[in-house]
């Protein structure tokens, strides 16, 4: 059980925090809400695009930083699947033998969760109080649904967003194309398969695509608009945390 | 087309081309559905299929930590059973072997059930520049050997070929057939391909196949098919030649068993193949048939150098193709572009081991790391965490582009001084949603050409989390 009011680490991971933040802002608030108090250490990135790219070391040094920057807190929440899974599935490989950095990384690892896994999972949250009139459709992040198992949870809780419909894609575990570099490195091989992703969009008659990983979404949302498909992009916490005032991924205004 | 000149290194220009080729796109986009599905179906009706799974990796693990026990004694008992075994250190040595074994039986014509390790060592390429002609005899061997081309699959080598494409290649080998004759459907391609290499069974002195599994107890060699090619390939010519890596073997025929119960189900999605084979050795007096000469050639090329590093889980592998059928970028451009003889995850994994990472550096990058090849492995291959180690490799070495040399350097520069990092991000956060003027994205981007070539880059928002966060301006 959790304590009462945990203390819990935002780990805004750096693309929220750079290109979204409104997406910090409401998993500041589904964290509240559920009864969390929320700080925001000072942090930078958690080293996934080293680690992926085969710096080991640049990878660590990063790791390192954010491991002292969580130290202390009852848990750590990140609004992404990704980020999450490299702090609970890598960070205890890259250090594993360190007889300095493998406990703290284990430690940090074992306090770490995606925050909608979390809300469900950790704090027993079943429902949320936001209304969002929209017919959606979720994307299973690969890293979320496949290293994390996160599948359910965002299912179990957009169900409690009042007028909010789910209409499944055909394919909603495959992946968009976007893989962190890989879509620059093989553009032609990520248009492929961010095309196949929104014609599998489009099908659902979505208005609304919802996912847990911002870079995901910027694929999907950035191909969309492209494409001149109407279909609006966002992060599922700002679903959840009630917020559609903010412009969707890749939409002016305001 | 010679399995010694891989196009590994140009792999984004076939993935290019292949992605443009409209043949490939439709064939691969008929393909994938009904082996996910397939496989799928397979997997819900055997409740304990992943308890199988731990089981056959579980047992290949042991098989790995004591190869060269289990070799030593797979290989004594081919010898008591009066086969032959050969040790072939690289691919050149497996080839003079198959050679000189076709030259003692004086044979003209060789026919091949299919193998991918006779692919690996070019055998088909080798056998003809010495006066040796290679008869495949599985329908989709036989249809890329019909078109010059290799394999671009491990199970299914012509899934990238069209039936029109078939019957246009059917019409322009079989000349003897009537011209008028009827091919639009399946079936009569199946009928006519049926035909044509039936006749051709009898003529050959030399069979060749592959081998699923070798069993060290019973010294025996197994081969799964579906068209029963593989048992009239090993059976009817005079002599039969194995050929099959060392990681093939397994202790038992109980093991033999574990592993089959994955293997057809993760490849096509059947409990078992058509097909079971179950290879002793030669003709003994008193069998009615078989061969009177029983060779095994025994491959190494470059395994025993995986043994111990951070690759030998790769040799768990029993090339069922499931990894391929569920890769998106193997489905997106087919296996050709791979550029060698082992295309898909499994590839990408193998292929670097085998030609070097120098080569075949590009396919463990061509990777999002999404892990579906890692969720239907049956034999759980941790494939994304290998793809990675080979990026490692490269960086190491230095092979990794100078670009993103230097884009790993600055990343690693900021995240490590928060100061550094939040005048970056607020200055390029700033900087984007400024040039994005209201619309909130933007449709070219300096040095992000990779994105906004296919799609607009979302803008941010203005200012960072954290500036905000901290009530900074």
């Amino acid at each position: 059980m959790p304590p009462s009011t945990p203390r819990v680490a935002l780990l805004v991971t750096c693309l929220v925090d750079t290109m979204r933040p409104s997406v910090g802002f409401a998993a500041v608030r589904l964290l509240e809400q559920a009864g969390c108090t929320v700080h925001v250490p000072v942090q930078t990135c958690c080293g996934q695009p080293n680690y992926n790219s085969g710096d080991r070391d640049g990878a660590r040094a990063l790791a390192r930083r954010m491991i002292e920057a969580m130290a202390g807190f009852d848990f750590v929440v990140a609004p992404s699947g990704s980020c999450a899974a490299t702090v609970i599935k890598d960070y205890p490989q890259m250090f594993a033998g360190d007889p300095e950095w493998e406990a703290p990384a284990r430690d940090l690892a074992g306090r770490t969760h995606e925050i909608v896994s979390f809300l469900t999972d950790v704090m027993e949250i079943d429902a949320v109080g936001a209304r969002v009139p929209a017919r959606a459709t979720y994307h299973d992040s690969c890293s979320g649904l496949r290293s994390l198992g996160i599948k359910d949870q965002p299912r179990k809780l957009l169900a409690s967003v009042e007028g909010l419909t789910l209409a499944e894609m055909a394919e909603p575990e495959i992946c968009c194309g976007f893989g962190g570099t890989f879509c620059v490195k093989y553009p032609d091989i990520s248009n492929k398969m961010v095309s196949n992703k929104t014609a599998d969009i489009a099908a659902t008659g979505a208005e609304l695509l919802l996912a847990g990983d911002l870079g995901c979404l910027m694929n999907m949302a950035g191909k969309l608009s492209r494409e001149g498909k109407p279909v609006k992009a966002r992060h599922v916490v700002e679903v959840l945390a009630g917020d559609t005032d903010t412009p969707a991924i890749g939409e002016g205004g305001k | 087309m010679s399995a010694h000149a891989p196009t590994t290194p140009r792999f984004k220009q076939n993935a290019r081309e292949a992605l443009a080729n409209k043949n490939i796109q439709a064939a691969m986009g008929n393909a994938q559905a009904g082996f996910v599905a397939k496989r799928a179906a397979a997997r819900a009706a055997l409740p304990e299929f992943d308890d199988i799974r731990d089981a056959a990796r579980d047992l290949k693990n042991h098989v790995l930590a004591n190869l060269d026990a289990y070799l030593e004694r797979y290989e004594a008992k081919v010898t008591a059973a009066g086969g032959h075994v050969h040790w072939a250190e690289t691919a050149e040595d497996a080839q003079r072997i198959v050679l000189d074994i076709c030259r003692e039986a004086g044979a003209k014509t060789v026919n091949k059930g299919k193998s991918m390790i006779s692919e690996e060592c070019g055998i088909n390429d080798f056998l003809e520049e010495h006066g040796v002609r290679a008869q495949e005899t599985d329908l989709g061997e036989y249809i890329i050997q019909l078109r010059h081309e290799m394999p671009s699959h491990i199970i299914a080598p012509a899934v990238h070929v069209t039936v029109p494409e078939v019957e246009a290649e059917f019409r322009k080998a079989h000349t003897h057939l009537d011209p008028g004759r009827n091919l639009a459907e399946l079936p009569s391609l199946l009928a006519e391909a049926r035909g044509v290499l039936r006749e051709k069974y009898f003529g050959a002195e030399v069979g060749i196949t592959g081998a699923n599994m070798l069993i060290a107890e019973t010294g025996q060699s197994v081969i799964v098919t579906n068209e029963g090619n593989g048992d009239l390939s090993q059976s009817l010519p005079r002599v039969h030649i194995v050929m099959a890596s060392i990681e093939k073997i397994v202790p038992t025929l109980e093991d033999a068993s574990t592993v089959l119960r994955v293997l057809a189900r993760s490849a096509t999605g059947q409990e078992i193949t058509v097909y079971t084979t179950f290879s002793s050795g030669p003709r003994r007096p008193e069998d009615p048939d078989g061969p009177e000469e029983y060779h095994v050639v025994l491959l190494d090329n470059g395994r025993t150098g995986m043994l111990g590093t951070e690759f030998q889980e790769m040799l768990r592998c029993i090339r069922c193709g499931a990894c391929m059928n569920h890769c998106p970028v193997y489905q997106s451009v087919g296996g050709h572009a791979y550029g060698w003889v082992y295309p898909g995850p499994m590839g990408a994994v193998l292929t670097p081991s085998l030609i070097g990472v120098e080569k075949g550096g590009q396919l463990p990058n061509a990777s999002t790391f999404c892990g579906r090849c890692e969720s239907v492995c049956p034999m759980r291959i941790p494939l994304p965490k290998m793809m990675r180690h080979w990026r490692e490799r490269e960086f190491e070495k230095n092979l990794t582009p100078s670009a993103a040399r230097w884009g790993l350097a600055a990343w690693r520069f900021l995240g490590t001084r928060a100061w550094a990092y939040r005048l970056v991000t607020a200055a390029s956060a700033r900087a984007l949603a400024l040039a994005a003027m209201g619309k909130g994205r933007l449709a070219r981007l300096p040095m992000g050409g990779g994105w906004t070539a296919h799609r607009d880059f979302p803008a941010p928002q203005g200012r960072t989390f954290q500036s905000q966060w901290r009530g900074e301006r």
